[in-house]
């Protein structure tokens, strides 16, 4: 086996070369090529970080908006509800009042028409004792009964106070 | 090249050779030692080369030296924690290293590095060497207690301390073998089945048709050997980061 004849001198020479060349190619990487491809990966990893701050910035701006959004709406609601009911409570107290303004010129006219009637009855009545007077004067006549005029007039009025 | 004398010469690939012509005969530069440098260069260029678009979207190749990269760093960050940081341009060198001379090897006329004995066991040693720094950098005199762990009887010392020092010495002798014994057997066994080829080739009319079954056990065989190259890249590499790992947490 080739590998074991330490005998041969080229052997160690080609450890001597293996140290050279390995010596060489950790200083080439560590000094050159290795920071370059840290400082690469070490971009794109801040750049990802500062990308999602970035959406996570926006998206709390965005939900910030959103919960503004949500609070005016609720107050245009509230406003609107409040205008509402006071356009509701006004109108209602305007028709009410409307309604007692109607009521009590209703009311007035009809005492009026009540004084009036009342005013007719009893002027109705009292022609009722005149009619009463000249039927009982009438009937008395065809009965052919003689009677003062006064006690006829005196027992009409008994007859129609009786009565009321 | 591999059939002399219709025997089979499955080690002949592992020879040492210069190259260069007279400048690499006087300087011992080997076969071995351009595969190194080849696998250096290539790299040097996936990492330069491929970074250089700095795209903040990687394209393919930037997705690879980024992926390298990155599994490194994981590896090094489950295994030794933020501490190990420190570690990663060795760590990924000798990854990267071993990873790419294990995949060079698998191309024809090239040569492996890595099956190698004394290659496996230097970069075994460098490992060695660093964790047994770091521990004593770090910790002291305490790195001894970590061959007699405490609440141990102390009864038992006698037989604990040898145990943990001889495990400890035999960590670069394992982790060489095990890279070293892979790559040899992988391509002991791809060129003993290519001499199978090429022999039953030569047999005569019914040859050609036979020697198809070597070839599809071959085919199988280098893809079987592009994950055990990958595999004991990454084996290399991990257990670089436990040994540092306990190098330094002392347990």
């Amino acid at each position: 086996m080739p590998q074991l004849d330490f005998s041969n001198p080229l052997m160690l020479s080609k450890l001597v070369w293996l140290l050279i060349i390995f010596g060489l190619l950790y200083f080439v990487l560590k000094n050159y090529a290795l920071p370059q491809v840290a400082a690469v990966l070490d971009e794109r990893a801040a750049r990802i970080a500062a990308d999602l701050n970035a959406a996570r910035d926006a998206q709390a701006a965005g939900e910030a908006a959103m919960a503004e959004l949500r609070a005016a709406t609720a107050a245009a609601r509230s406003e609107a509800q409040a205008a509402v009911a006071s356009a509701i409570a006004e109108a209602n107290a305007k028709a009410a009042a409307e309604a007692e303004a109607i009521n009590r010129r209703l009311d007035v006219q009809v005492a009026e028409a009540e004084s009036r009637v009342r005013a007719a009855r009893d002027s109705a009545m009292g022609a009722l004792r005149e009619v009463a007077l000249d039927t009982t004067q009438a009937m008395l006549a065809r009965l052919r009964v003689q009677a003062p005029a006064n006690d006829v007039a005196a027992a009409v009025d008994r007859a129609a106070g009786g009565r009321g | 090249m591999a059939v002399e004398g219709k025997a089979i010469d499955a080690l002949s690939q592992f020879e040492l050779a210069t190259t260069f012509g007279p400048i690499g005969r006087a300087v011992g530069f080997t076969q071995s030692n351009l595969h190194m440098l080849i696998a250096g260069a290539l790299i040097v260029a996936l990492m330069v080369i491929g970074m250089r678009p700095r795209a903040m979207v990687p394209g393919r190749l930037q997705s690879l030296a980024e992926s390298a990269y990155g599994f490194i760093d994981e590896m090094l960050l489950a295994q030794v924690g933020p501490e190990g940081r420190r570690f990663f341009p060795f760590v990924f060198t000798l990854f990267m290293f071993v990873l790419f001379g294990n995949m060079l090897g698998l191309f024809p006329y090239a040569f492996t590095y890595t099956s190698h004995i004394s290659l496996t066991f230097t970069l075994a040693m460098l490992v060695f060497v660093l964790i047994t720094v770091v521990a004593i950098a770090l910790h002291g005199k305490h790195f001894f207690g970590y061959f007699f762990p405490e609440g141990a009887p102390l009864w038992l010392a006698p037989i604990i301390i040898p145990v943990e020092i001889v495990s400890y010495l035999s960590r670069p002798v394992s982790l060489s073998i095990r890279l070293f014994a892979n790559m040899v057997a992988g391509h002991v066994m791809l060129k003993v089945f290519a001499t199978f080829v090429v022999m039953l080739g030569a047999l005569g009319t019914l040859g050609p048709l036979l020697s198809i079954m070597p070839l599809a056990i071959n085919v199988a065989l280098v893809g079987f050997e592009v994950l055990v190259a990958f595999l004991q890249a990454y084996v290399f590499a991990i257990l670089t980061c436990i040994y540092l790992h306990d190098a330094v947490h002392l347990h």
